[in-house]
C-alpha cells in the first residue's frame, strides 16, 4: 500500500472531461511533480486531492483511508483532510505579523499557546524567517512571503502538503534559488509533496518522481533523469527539454539496433538507433527522437562517425557555455548544442552524427 | 532589405575620451571605443556602471562634461570645438523598456509616425510601413490599436518605429527586459536578424549577460564608469581579462593564487586551501608575469568529477549537491572553503555525497588579474 493512492479519478466540467481516468501511488515522503501544459488536468487532480473538487468516479485514499470517493459516496470537506496548500498567489494576510500569519493554522486547532510558539518559530527558523517573526507581511518581498505561505503550510505537521504552481509570480534569479530551497526542506522535514507545475525545469530540478499529463490522461511517470532520457512518446519528448523529432519507418535491425528510415527531401536517411517498446516489425511508422546535445557537429566529413547526416547551417546562438546550432537536413530543422564555439557561417555544409544508443524510436 | 540608411556615407561610430560626471559621482570617467558600420555594440554592466549615460550622450540626451562623439567623422558633440547637436539633429532610431507606443493610434499610425515629421510623400509612406511591418512580423496586427498589442508585440512595433525613418544609428536601452523569459530569448534572435537585415550601426544596453552574448558583434564591459573590457562574445566569455569580468559574464570558478611559472602566455598557478598546494598550468592573461598574484578562473563545462583517482592535478572533494536540468548537471563538489562548480554530462550519473576528483582542463584554465 502506497501512501496516497488514486484508482481511477475522473473530473467532468459539463462536456469537458478534466481528468479522464487516472491511476497514481505516491509513497511516504516522496516529492512528486504534476506536470503539463494547461488543460492537461494537473491542477483539477490536485484540487481533488485538496477537496476543492468533487470527482464523478473514482476514489483517493490517504494512509488507506478513503478522503474521497465516488463509488462509496464518501467525501470529506478540505479542512477535514489535514493537508497543507502553496498556492501561487501567496494568500498571506497582509494585516498580521509573519509569526502570527504562520501561526494561525494553529491556533484555530486549538493548539496550547506553548505549542503555537514552539512550533512556529521552529517552522520560522526552518524557512529562514526566523529574524522577521515581528515583521507585518506588506514589508516582505515576494520570496518572503512564499516562504511564510511555505511556513503555515507546514506548520501543523499535515500528512500531504500540496502545491500549485508556487514559484510562477517570482522572477527568474528568485525562482531558481526558491526550488532548490523548497526541495531541501522537504527533504529536512520528510513531508510528503504533491507539487503541480508547466515548467518542465522546475519538475526536472525538484521532483523524485514526475507525472507528465496531457488531455486528463497520464502519459508517463518516472523520475527525471527516465524522463528525459527515455520518454514514453513524442508529447512528452518534446515537453521535456528540447528533442528533434523526425518522422519514418523501421527498416530491420542490425545487431541490438534498430535501423531506421527518415525521407529528407531527395534522400532517404537510414539511420540505427534504439528500438521502439514493445514489438514492431519492418514498415511500422516512428518517430526518431534526437537531443541536441547527443548530436556531433563536424565542419569537415569525419572519416568515422555512426550515423552521418549532411546539413547546412541555418543559423548559430552563442550562449557561452553552449553554442546552439540550427541545421537544415532536408525539410527538418535539426537542433544541435555544442559544447565547445567553433565559428559557423549561415549556409555552411555541416555533418552530424549520433551514437545509436542516443537515438530513440517513438510510436505515437 | 535595401534602406541605404546613410545616403552613401558611413555610419562609424566613435567615442573619444568621453566624460560624464554629476556633482562629485563620475558616472562615464574618460572612455573611448568605436563600432564599425553596421555592427552591434552591447555596452553591459550592472546598474551604475555608465552603460545608460553612455548611451544618452550618444542620444543627445546628456551633455559630456568632456569628450567626442562622432558619426561618419561627423561631430555630434565635441568639448573641444564647442560642438553640440540636438538629438533630433543626430538621425537616431531609439528603443526603450517602456514600448512609447501611443495607445489611440493604430500600429500603422504608430510607425508612420517618424516619416509623417520627416513630410516624406503619403504614397511612400504606405510603402514603407508596410515593408517595416512584415521585417518585424507584426503583419497581422495591422488596423488593431496599440493597446490589442502584447508586450512582444508592442516592443515590435516600437522597433518598427525606430527604424522607419531610415536612421544612421540605433539605440536600444533595455528593450527587452519588460518581457517575460520565454518571449525575451525569442525576441533576442529576432531583434538580432532585423539588425542584421537592416544593417544599421546598433548600441545596445543592457545588464544581462546572456542577452549580451547572444546578441552582439563586440561587447563593452563596464563597471564604475570605465570600460573592463572589449571584445566580441566568445573572447569575452573564453578569455576573462579579470576577476569582474569572468564573474559577470557566464558562471565561473574563482580561486585566488600565485603565478609560480610563467612564459609566453602559458604558466602555472599555485593556489592553496584543504591544507594543500596545487599547481596547476594554466594560460597566462594579460599583464600577468611570474610572482604575481593572480585568480584562477575556469568554467564550469571545463572542470570534471572522475570517480578513479586521475593523473595529479586534482582536487579530492564530496559532491554536496547535484541539480539536474536535462541536458546537464549542476554539481558542486566541496573542496576544504570551497565549491568546485561542474556542469556535468547526465550520462556520468554523478550523485550527492559521492567523493570524486576534479580536474581542470589545462586548455581552458586561466590566470587573470584579480
Amino acid at each position: 500500500m502506497s501512501f496516497v493512492e488514486i484508482d481511477g479519478l475522473v473530473k467532468r466540467y459539463g462536456e469537458e472531461v478534466a481528468v479522464a481516468g487516472i491511476d497514481l501511488a505516491i509513497e511516504e515522503g516522496e516529492f512528486v511533480t504534476l506536470l503539463g501544459p494547461s488543460g492537461c488536468g494537473k491542477t483539477t487532480t490536485l484540487r481533488c486531492i485538496a477537496g476543492l473538487e468533487r470527482p464523478e468516479a473514482g476514489e483517493i485514499r490517504i494512509d488507506g483511508v478513503p478522503i474521497t470517493s465516488a463509488e462509496k459516496d464518501i467525501y470529506l470537506n478540505p479542512e477535514e483532510r489535514n493537508l497543507g496548500m502553496v498556492f501561487q498567489s501567496y494568500a498571506v494576510w497582509p494585516h498580521m505579523t509573519v509569526f502570527d500569519n504562520v501561526a494561525f493554522g494553529l491556533k484555530i486547532r486549538d493548539a496550547s499557546s506553548k505549542e503555537i510558539k514552539e512550533r512556529t518559530n521552529r517552522v520560522l527558523d526552518l524557512v529562514g524567517l526566523g529574524d522577521l517573526s515581528d515583521r507585518f507581511a506588506t514589508k516582505l518581498s515576494g520570496g518572503q512571503r512564499q516562504r511564510v505561505a511555505l511556513a503555515r503550510a507546514i506548520v501543523y505537521n499535515p500528512r500531504v502538503v500540496l502545491f500549485d504552481e508556487p514559484l510562477s509570480n517570482l522572477d527568474a534569479k528568485l525562482r531558481e534559488q526558491m526550488r532548490i530551497e523548497i526541495v531541501r526542506l522537504q527533504h529536512e522535514v520528510g513531508i510528503t509533496s504533491i507539487y503541480v507545475t508547466h515548467d518542465q525545469s522546475e519538475a526536472l530540478v525538484m521532483s523524485d518522481r514526475i507525472v507528465v499529463m496531457d488531455k486528463g490522461v497520464i502519459q508517463q511517470i518516472g523520475d527525471p533523469e527516465t524522463i528525459y532520457a527515455r520518454p514514453a512518446n513524442a508529447f512528452v519528448a518534446k515537453f521535456i527539454g528540447v528533442a528533434n523529432l523526425m518522422e519514418g519507418t523501421l527498416a530491420g535491425s542490425e545487431g541490438e539496433f534498430a535501423v531506421v528510415e527518415i525521407p529528407a527531401g531527395e534522400g532517404t536517411l537510414r539511420l540505427r538507433a534504439l528500438a521502439p517498446e514493445g514489438s514492431a516489425g519492418p514498415g511500422q511508422r516512428i518517430i526518431l527522437s534526437l537531443r541536441p546535445e547527443d548530436i556531433s557537429l563536424h565542419s569537415e566529413a569525419p572519416t568515422e562517425a555512426p550515423n552521418l547526416i549532411e546539413g547546412e547551417i541555418i543559423d548559430t546562438v552563442y550562449q557561452g557555455n553552449f553554442l546552439d546550432c540550427q541545421v537544415r537536413v532536408g525539410p527538418h530543422e535539426v537542433g544541435v548544442q555544442m559544447d565547445h564555439y567553433e565559428q559557423l557561417d549561415a549556409g555552411q555544409k555541416v555533418y552530424l552524427s549520433f551514437e545509436p544508443s542516443h537515438g530513440l524510436c517513438l510510436t505515437e | 532589405m535595401d534602406m541605404d540608411p546613410n545616403n552613401g556615407k558611413s555610419s562609424h561610430l566613435e567615442v573619444v575620451n568621453l566624460s560624464k560626471y554629476f556633482g562629485d559621482d563620475r558616472a562615464v570617467d574618460n572612455i573611448s571605443f568605436g563600432i564599425p558600420e553596421g555592427k552591434f555594440l552591447t555596452l553591459l554592466g550592472p546598474s551604475g556602471c555608465g552603460k545608460s549615460t553612455t548611451l544618452m550622450c550618444i542620444a543627445g540626451l546628456h551633455k559630456p562634461d568632456a569628450g567626442e562623439i562622432s558619426l561618419g567623422g561627423a561631430p555630434f558633440t565635441s568639448r573641444k570645438k564647442g560642438v553640440f547637436l540636438p538629438p533630433e539633429k543626430r538621425n537616431i532610431g531609439m528603443v526603450f523598456q517602456s514600448y512609447a507606443i501611443w495607445p489611440h493610434m493604430t500600429v500603422e499610425q504608430n510607425i508612420a509616425y517618424p516619416l509623417e515629421v520627416q513630410k516624406v510623400n503619403p504614397s511612400e509612406i504606405d510603402d514603407r510601413v508596410m515593408a517595416i511591418i512584415r521585417l518585424v512580423g507584426l503583419e497581422d496586427m495591422v488596423g488593431k490599436n496599440a493597446t490589442q498589442l502584447s508586450g512582444g508585440q508592442q516592443q515590435r512595433a516600437a522597433l518598427a518605429r525606430a527604424i522607419v525613418g531610415t536612421p544612421s544609428l540605433l539605440l536600444f536601452d533595455e528593450p527587452l527586459s519588460n518581457l517575460d523569459l520565454k518571449l525575451r530569448e525569442r525576441m533576442r534572435v529576432e531583434l538580432k536578424r532585423i539588425q542584421h537585415e537592416v544593417g544599421i550601426t546598433s548600441v545596445y544596453v543592457t545588464h544581462d549577460q546572456a542577452e549580451a552574448l547572444v546578441m552582439s558583434d563586440e561587447i563593452i564591459v563596464m563597471s564604475k564608469g570605465h570600460i573592463e573590457q572589449t571584445g566580441g562574445p566568445h573572447d569575452i566569455y573564453s578569455r576573462p581579462l579579470n576577476r569582474y569580468v569572468s564573474n559577470f559574464i557566464g558562471v565561473s570558478n574563482l580561486l585566488e593564487g600565485q603565478i609560480v611559472r610563467g612564459s609566453s602566455g602559458q604558466g602555472e598557478i599555485e593556489v592553496t586551501g584543504n591544507g594543500k598546494s596545487v599547481r596547476l598550468p594554466c594560460l597566462l592573461g594579460e599583464g600577468l608575469s611570474e610572482g604575481d598574484e593572480a585568480v584562477l578562473s575556469v568554467r564550469p563545462e571545463n572542470v570534471r568529477a572522475f570517480r578513479e583517482k586521475p593523473p595529479e592535478p586534482f582536487f579530492e572533494g564530496e559532491i554536496v549537491q547535484t541539480v539536474f536540468l536535462g541536458n546537464y548537471l549542476d554539481c558542486r563538489v566541496r573542496w576544504g572553503d570551497f565549491e568546485w562548480k561542474l556542469q556535468a554530462h547526465r550520462r556520468e550519473h554523478l550523485r550527492e555525497g559521492e567523493r570524486v576528483f576534479v580536474r581542470l582542463d589545462a586548455d581552458h584554465t586561466l590566470a587573470i588579474l584579480p
